[in-house]
């Protein structure tokens, strides 16, 4: 059986416990995928093939020995390097971190991945401390579009996109402050789970901005993405934020109907500035979903404009001190916005934190109504790697700071969200299926019927 | 605000917070700011009630 890496994660974990395959012929295979592509895509930056090696021989001595082993057994993954790996520096992207001591413990995700079998293979690039939409990096090199070498990967969690997109792994994890799942997600043409801010454990991670920062998986099925969402779900005392909500295991409810939902297309701020391959991809989504009501996002814009303030000001206190000390081994791009963002009066900072609770009533009163918000979750395919600008709306805007203009104002109270990708020609993209806060398994029933419809799928790599 | 303006804020602010801007870094560091001062202006002009409490977080 060497299907790997066609097989999904719930495939390869089935075929392990059933003895039709083993972990160690799965991580070698994964081994030899990543060793043969990683050069081009640049998705992986650090490897943990000793490691893996040994997690796979201990799985498969727990398979002969008929111990029950987990729902992930021997699917391999990567995580973006801002998460803790015992025994690597976590780089967060940037050279200054290159210095920091090894990491002595892993993230908490990786070690409930781990719990429930999986094996990690290694750490993913990423835009340096998960400032970008790109999935470039000046210190490493771009991740590269698994379909498109020659275009963006997104960012920040490129590597995570890149990896999955290709499938040197059938799961990644990544980290989202304002877009970074969703994007690479759309441009990499693969499901991303970005949950509600507070779900999932950031402990062991390197942040970004307090205030929003989530992490979560990507996956080429949906089945795949609740299975490793589920192996993460739980109270974290290490994360201040981390929710202490029981379990609310969504994998057995994915297949239920969405027939009795209520569904619709967010109006107004979300459908302008948009290509005409984003509107396809929302066209397509709703009309295969049955909505056919719009429904108005109020202040929409006010909601992005706050974020942008948040996180360049909270932003530039996390980094306060390496802009003085070190402002020569920051990317200068990253540099020059950080020192912005700690020159932005205080009174700013608070009202976009006060305007928050404002915008979170207008979503409350929205859900009251409404089970399910569709939006795009970019305004273009993937765009060409060092492309500057593009002309959106009928205005010559820089590419860099407008690719998250439909995320930003999601992520900005937190809500659930599962980025779907419509497989168009010659590119895919993303679509954001949103949901009130704890709701990721309405999002992911929802992402399940449009992959079941063929509506949404991820694309088999084609780029190399 | 004239670019002039800007500049004498930065350099003031440098000053306060001991944050060096090199003047290779300047037009980059005030095109950044002019952009966050921009959104910010934004926010600032929604007029809010006094008893709002910032930044809802949805931990239970």
């Amino acid at each position: 059986m060497t299907v790997y890496p066609e097989m999904t994660a719930a495939e390869i974990a089935a075929a392990i416990a059933a003895r039709k395959l083993t972990a160690v012929e799965v991580t070698e295979a994964a081994v030899q995928r990543i060793t043969e592509n990683n050069a081009l895509l640049g998705a992986f930056t650090d490897f943990t093939f000793g490691r893996a090696r040994a997690k796979a021989i201990a799985i498969d001595a727990d398979v002969a020995d008929g111990k029950q082993v987990g729902p992930l057994a021997g699917v391999p993954f990567g995580v973006k390097n801002l998460f803790d790996v015992a025994g690597l520096r976590t780089l967060a992207g940037s050279k200054i971190n290159r210095d920091l001591p090894k990491a002595k413990r892993d993230a908490t995700l990786i070690e409930r991945m781990e719990a429930a079998g999986a094996v990690l293979v290694g750490a993913l690039n990423m835009g340096e401390y998960a400032y970008d939409f790109t999935g470039e990096n000046v210190h490493d090199g771009p991740s590269r579009n698994p379909h498109d070498t020659t275009r963006m990967s997104g960012g920040s969690s490129g590597g995570s996109g890149s990896a999955v997109g290709g499938a040197l792994v059938p799961l990644a994890l990544g980290s989202d402050t304002n877009g970074s799942i969703r994007v690479p997600s759309s441009f990499c043409g693969i499901f991303g789970l970005k949950p509600t801010y507070g779900r999932l454990s950031r402990a062991r991670s390197f942040p970004f901005v307090a205030s929003f920062d989530h992490l979560g998986p990507f996956a080429r099925s949906v089945t795949d993405l609740a299975l490793a969402y589920d192996a993460m779900q739980g109270p974290d005392a290490d994360d201040a934020a981390c929710t202490t909500r029981g379990l609310e295991p969504t994998l057995p409810l994915i297949a239920n109907p969405v027939s009795d939902l209520r569904i619709a297309t967010a109006g107004g701020y979300f459908q302008n500035n948009l290509f005409p391959e984003a509107v396809e991809a929302v066209s397509r989504v709703a009309k295969a979903l049955g909505a056919t009501r719009v429904v108005d996002v109020p202040e929409a814009a006010r909601a992005r404009a706050a974020a942008y303030v948040i996180s360049t000001t909270e932003g530039a206190s996390l980094h306060l001190d390496r802009l003085r000390k070190r402002p020569n081994d920051f990317d200068p791009a990253v540099r020059d916005r950080l020192i912005a963002g700690a020159m932005v009066p205080a009174p700013l900072v608070d009202r976009a934190q006060k305007f928050r609770r404002w915008y979170r009533a207008q979503f409350a009163e929205i859900f009251r109504s409404v089970d399910v918000l569709i939006a795009p979750a970019t305004p273009c395919t993937a765009p060409k790697l060092g492309q500057v600008n593009f002309e959106l709306g009928g205005v010559e805007l820089p590419v860099r700071a407008n690719i998250g203009i439909h995320t930003q104002p999601i992520s900005f109270i937190g809500l659930p969200v599962v980025a779907v990708p419509v497989p168009l020609e010659p590119l895919p993209i993303g679509v954001q299926i949103i949901c009130a806060p704890w709701r990721e398994d309405i999002a992911l029933r929802v992402a399940y019927a449009l992959e079941k419809m063929g509506v949404a799928a991820a694309p088999a790599p084609r780029g190399f | 605000m004239a670019a002039e303006a800007l500049d004498d804020y930065i350099d003031a602010v440098s000053k306060a917070l001991a944050l060096p801007v090199e003047e290779a870094w300047r037009p980059a560091v005030r095109a950044n700011l002019e952009v966050s001062l921009r959104l910010g202006r934004l926010v600032d002009e929604f007029a809010l009630p006094d008893e709002t409490e910032p930044a809802p977080i949805f931990t239970v």
